[in-house]
């Protein structure tokens, strides 16, 4: 029986990933408690919202050190993802490095729509988060920020010229650009998968 | 690719939903929660309920709604109406609103903008235009239009375009632009305006006012630039449906989200 924690911080969405998780049917316990978030079988990062005041807020209360130090399967979800690469554009700020890439701010040329918000089609890869999930599928996006390619990238997404990395994955650890809770049948899939990890250890 | 994105949108009052020809005789078109999920369901790609009495009555129990509405709803919704401050905007985003949609209080104080994108970030922050075309606004053969506010009633001598491009600056992170003189007349969208505002501005716009038939949503993403497209009336009482819509769309070449 999976145990989920959310990780409690100052950016918004949080409630939207619980109550995904509720109507599949799992209480998740939304917490800034090293304890709390140690003991759980999966750990959620979810967040919109700016780099630096997040990190600010991380550092300022210890869980920049608590999550670098969690090993069951972990999840970030849009500023969450950006949060666990090693920087950030945004106000230049220094993350947390759980992945390497420098986060990039999508340019303004060619005419491209910043925030890059909506559906979008991602290509994804066979790593576990996306079993049973077509390829492209279609996923709900909202950010100005962006991952570019690099080793860890586990899907791809194209936004005018612009190719980046739709998610992350190494390890324990897993970030999505997109958001699953808001992203229908597809997104819930995602969720689903995301709790399979780990499944069968002890 | 990205999908253009199709929108209903529920004017509630009392937690059900209602809309009006030109924002006056309000008409029920049944429960806001049960309506959205069910137009989740077929497809809808994104969701906007406006607490249309809001400016003139008491709020209620709008952003209990909202609770209701996260609890069950699976795609990004937008909330607005009578939104009066930064904290009426932290508590709907509490309650699970993925954005805010602001109109008057904006116009009122420009720097409320600033707050909320400082507070909560740009991507929540939706700026309400609605506009009346005003000859006093012309600039030479290009047409103008004036800012109204109020659910429409309250003309505020200001130039919308230039409005748009200071809401973006402020830190809007996208714009729905509402034609007061297309809204509820079925004729199709403002197609110019939209295209005005979509070269002018560099977030998102959502087209609002005037849907009748599906071409009219071919216009406003091909002519207009539009990124998205609402409606309200066609949708809740079943003159357009969500899912022909949209294979309608798809087949003209629209980047469209067909599957669920």
């Amino acid at each position: 029986m999976s145990s989920v924690a959310i990780v409690k911080y100052n950016a918004g969405n949080i409630r939207s990933v619980l109550c995904a998780l509720h109507r599949l049917g799992l209480d998740a316990q939304v917490t800034d408690d090293p304890r709390k978030l140690r003991d759980a079988s999966h750990v959620i990062f979810p967040g919109v919202g700016e780099a630096s005041s997040a990190m600010r807020y991380l550092r300022e209360v210890g869980l920049d050190a608590v999550l670098h130090q969690l090993t069951q399967p972990f999840l970030g979800i849009c500023l969450g993802l950006q949060l666990m690469c090693a920087h950030s554009e945004e106000a230049q700020t220094e993350c947390l490095g759980i992945f390497d890439p420098t986060v990039l701010r999508f340019s303004r040329k060619e005419h491209l729509k910043v925030p890059h918000m909506g559906w979008n089609t991602v290509s994804c890869s066979s790593d576990p988060l996306f079993a049973g999930i077509s390829d492209p599928a279609w996923f709900y996006f909202v950010h100005s920020y962006h991952v570019p390619l690099c080793g860890e990238t586990i899907a791809t997404c194209t936004y005018g010229d612009t190719v980046f990395s739709a998610a992350l994955g190494r390890g324990n650890h897993r970030g999505v650009q997109f958001h699953p809770e808001k992203s229908g049948p597809v997104g819930e899939q995602v969720l689903r998968n995301f709790l399979a990890l780990g499944e069968g250890r002890s | 690719m990205l999908a253009k994105r199709i929108i209903p949108c529920l004017d509630v009052r009392d937690g059900r939903t209602v809309k009006g020809v030109n924002f006056i005789n309000l008409r029920d078109a049944g429960d806001a929660v049960e309506l959205a999920s069910l137009y989740a369901r077929q497809g809808a790609d994104e969701l906007t309920f406006l607490d249309i009495t809001a400016t003139i009555e008491n709020r209620g129990t709008f952003t209990e709604l909202v609770r209701r509405i996260a609890d069950v709803i699976d795609i990004p919704f937008t909330v607005g109406g009578g939104i009066r401050s930064v904290r009426d905007v932290g508590a709907l985003l509490e309650a699970g609103a993925d954005k805010i949609s602001i109109n008057s209080m904006a116009v009122n104080d420009p720097s409320i903008l600033d707050t909320l994108a400082r507070e909560f970030g740009s991507q929540c922050v939706v700026c309400a235009i609605d506009v009346r075309s005003n000859s006093a606004f012309d600039q030479g053969l290009l047409q103008g239009w004036e800012v109204y506010v109020a659910g429409g009633r309250i003309p505020t001598g200001r130039e919308a375009l230039a409005w748009a491009v200071e809401a973006e600056q402020r830190g809007a992170g996208e714009i729905l632009l509402t034609s007061m003189d297309h809204d509820g007349t079925k004729g199709g969208f403002a197609v110019e305006l939209t295209r005005r505002f979509s070269e002018s501005v560099g977030i998102p716009i959502i087209a609002s006012g005037g849907a009748g038939t599906m071409e009219h949503f071919t216009q406003v993403f091909e002519e207009g630039g539009a990124d998205a497209a609402l409606a309200a009336s066609i949708f809740h009482f079943h003159e357009i449906d969500i899912p022909e819509l949209k294979i309608f769309l798809a087949n003209r070449g629209i980047s469209i989200r067909l599957n669920r």
